[in-house]
């Protein structure tokens, strides 16, 4: 189908652009698409920012809104930049009955933050996940996209420690 | 491709693996992978070239070997399987290969957990490597497929695994035979297959390890399915969570398509097909198939009401067909051998065999895979070895936040489709987590529901509203301020969700609520008349209590 809207250029110089646009045009450029490129963004930029959901909306010629509900909906993405270190909790069954509501109340009252947050600093994000499908290691921990199993409140603390002191020292 | 060239594909990499008399496998799927066997394996790569034996002695990645609690896990040519193993033990296991074992690192294989098992889903899991599609040829890989495309029709495809007994391994167990046969029936201008490898349940991990440890099986699975009922694409719709499921599912497509396997005119019949992967990005509902279908298409993961299936109207409104990874797993063992040698395995209505991922409070936590029927006892106290630390048996939980508690009573059920329904609890898609007296059933059903309600996708009332005020009444009985009027709104709520939410979410959110309050009423009265919680989890800051 011939398109008579053409196709907008993307915010800036910034090379990862690139990226989104070969997904885009792997999806055909169609609406359906919506959900890959999204990912595609989140993996090139960390985050989903207004400038980059208008970008998208209008490549794939879908309305704001529809690509915001979609940002939305899904947990797996996120609008806010995360912290230079990540920190996931497990809460799964298996995570839960061995202690994982431990160690996240442990690293709320060590970093002040609430599942979600950055502390101000910006120096580590505090997030959980549903189940990481680590069960056999229960109660399991995602430190910087490094999969810690068995962890108690104290490994959590030492590790959480590490980073927040990095570059003090 | 044709069978001729597959046979010697098969017979070259036997032929190269006859070179090796000496063969270690490391386990590297998430969990051992989890525990570094990535330098494990490395450090035994450097040994074995370091000691110029890397011609007869081979080291090879491989997939799940079931016993994630003592990963690493190493298995080596002369049959002795090793736990927790560290790199600095490398050297140690290469000099056993010719005498006797490493005794401080040997993991008896003569216990239940693994004499129990019968693998089929499994089979190739832990012994070939999941990122070479030679290495499954070598196994008898894709010579169900093969089989299929020449020596019979569609028809009797679908005949075959309607006549094995097979059912969904996603959790509701609806006759595959019997969806296939639809679809195939249904009329489009195109056919799509799905594979639902949205693994939500939190507490199940048997769809990733199959993904993982044996991508092949499931991509084979798919193909003879798109035979069976027509269909020329298919999409594999996998959690994002799974990066290296996903990197391996990846790697195996591109392999299949190297040697001709997928793509146009598979083995010079007229059969084309296509396999491409969508990204979950995190929505429990998207196991829901219509929500799924929804989420394939690029949009938020609702489901709709049923009918139309997605057999009639499904992916782009065409024919669709669904199954979980489990079950496209079972496929290919299926033609190989005939479905009447499947329906020999199992119960007289569950046929087969079920993975059930183990965890929680036992000894030995992992994958394993059982014939149906096995009691739960079993499951518990011989494959699971036991609870630990010499503490009670309180519960075991199926099915995720859809499924129930089963308490002391249900031990000598056995583990089948119907058996646990009328439990109160349903199969699910294998999760299985044992309880003890440290955990409080209130809190286990409040942790559900707050999933169920977070989970909730909001188009209908009765589960949006519904879960809000049914983890409300949770909260309050757990922080013992709740009244027996409160008691009575959750027992109508549970009645409620049950049967007017839209999907399967809702619907089945009441089931941890209403299997905890059937057999254990006496813990919801401890908490609301004598203000106590008997396990001394509720009303009691967290903390400092482990």
């Amino acid at each position: 189908m011939p398109s008579y809207v053409a196709k907008p250029t993307p915010p800036n110089q910034d090379k990862r652009w690139k990226l989104v646009d070969a997904t885009i045009r792997r999806q055909g450029g169609q609406a359906r698409g919506l959900i890959e490129t999204l990912h595609t963004v989140q993996e090139a930029f960390g985050y989903l920012d207004e400038q980059a959901l208008r970008y998208v909306a209008m490549s794939l010629r879908v309305p704001l809104s529809r690509a915001y509900g979609v940002a939305t909906f899904y947990h797996f993405f996120t609008l806010k930049p995360a912290g230079e270190h990540t920190c996931v909790i497990c809460m799964g069954t298996a995570c839960y009955i061995k202690g994982a509501p431990q160690l996240l109340d442990a690293v709320q009252r060590d970093l002040g933050i609430t599942p979600g947050e950055t502390t101000p600093d910006k120096k580590v994000s505090l997030l959980t996940a549903r189940c990481l499908g680590s069960c056999g290691l229960a109660p399991a921990v995602v430190y910087d996209q490094e999969v810690a199993g068995k962890v108690g409140p104290a490994g959590i603390r030492e590790h959480l420690k590490k980073w927040t002191t990095q570059h003090d020292a | 491709m044709t069978p001729e060239e597959l046979d010697q594909i098969a017979e070259t990499e036997r032929e190269q693996q006859s070179h090796f008399t000496q063969q270690v496998n490391v386990c590297v799927a998430a969990g051992c992978l989890s525990c570094q066997s990535q330098s494990v394996k490395d450090a035994l790569d450097q040994e074995v070239a370091k000691r110029g034996s890397k011609d007869h002695c081979q080291v090879k990645g491989v997939g799940c070997m079931g016993l994630c609690s003592e990963g690493p896990l190493v298995s080596t040519s002369n049959g002795v399987l090793y736990k927790k193993v560290e790199a600095a033990d490398g050297a140690a296991i290469l000099d056993s290969l010719e005498g006797s074992p490493v005794s401080r690192l040997v993991c008896p294989t003569d216990v239940p957990f693994f004499q129990r098992q019968k693998k089929i889903v499994l089979e190739n899991s832990g012994v070939i490597d999941p990122d070479r599609i030679e290495d499954y040829i070598a196994t008898g890989g894709y010579t169900a497929l093969i089989k299929a495309l020449t020596e019979m029709t569609s028809r009797e495809v679908v005949d075959e695994v309607t006549k094995s007994g097979l059912r969904g391994r996603g959790g509701a167990g609806y006759p595959t035979g019997l969806k296939w046969s639809t679809v195939s029936k249904s009329v489009g201008t195109k056919k799509y297959v799905i594979c639902n490898a949205d693994e939500g349940d939190p507490g199940a991990f048997m769809d990733r390890s199959v993904l993982e440890s044996d991508p092949h099986r499931v991509l084979e699975g798919m193909l003879i399915a798109g035979y069976a009922v027509g269909a020329s694409e298919a999409y594999i719709y996998v959690r994002a969570e799974y990066p290296l499921a996903i990197k391996r599912l990846r790697n195996a497509i591109r392999q299949a398509e190297r040697v001709g396997l997928l793509g146009s005119e598979i083995c010079g019949t007229r059969f084309s097909f296509r396999i491409d992967l969508r990204l979950g990005a995190g929505a429990f509902v998207c196991g829901e198939e219509t929500a799924l279908i929804a989420s394939v298409e690029g949009k938020r993961g609702t489901p709709r009401p049923r009918p139309p299936y997605p057999a009639m109207e499904g992916l782009f409104g065409e024919p669709t067909l669904i199954n979980n990874v489990e079950t496209f797993a079972n496929i290919a063992p299926i033609i190989r051998n005939g479905g009447e040698w499947y329906s020999k395995i199992g119960t007289e209505k569950s046929k087969g065999t079920k993975v059930f991922a183990l965890a929680g409070r036992v000894e030995n936590t992992g994958l394993v895979e059982v014939p149906m029927g096995i009691s739960l006892r079993e499951m518990v106290y011989e494959i699971g070895g036991g609870i630990p630390e010499g503490r009670k048996f309180k519960a075991v939980q199926t099915g995720g936040p859809s499924g129930g508690c089963l308490p002391t009573e249900c031990l000598d059920m056995p583990v089948d489709y119907e058996s646990l329904a009328k439990a109160g609890s349903i199969m699910g898609s294998g999760g299985m987590i044992v309880m003890d007296e440290t955990s409080c059933m209130v809190d286990v059903a409040k942790y559900f529901m707050d999933f169920c309600m977070t989970e909730s996708c909001g188009k209908c009332i009765p589960c949006r509203v519904g879960t809000y005020q049914m983890h409300r009444i949770l909260t309050a009985i757990g922080n013992m301020t709740a009244t027996e009027q409160d008691l009575r709104m959750l027992e109508e709520l549970c009645d409620l969700l049950k049967h007017t939410s839209l999907c399967g979410l809702g619907q089945s959110a009441p089931n941890p609520v209403v299997s905890t309050l059937r057999s254990f009423a006496e813990e919801y009265r401890a908490h609301i008349q004598e203000k106590k919680c008997p396990a001394g989890v509720c009303g009691q800051p967290v903390g400092e209590t482990v």
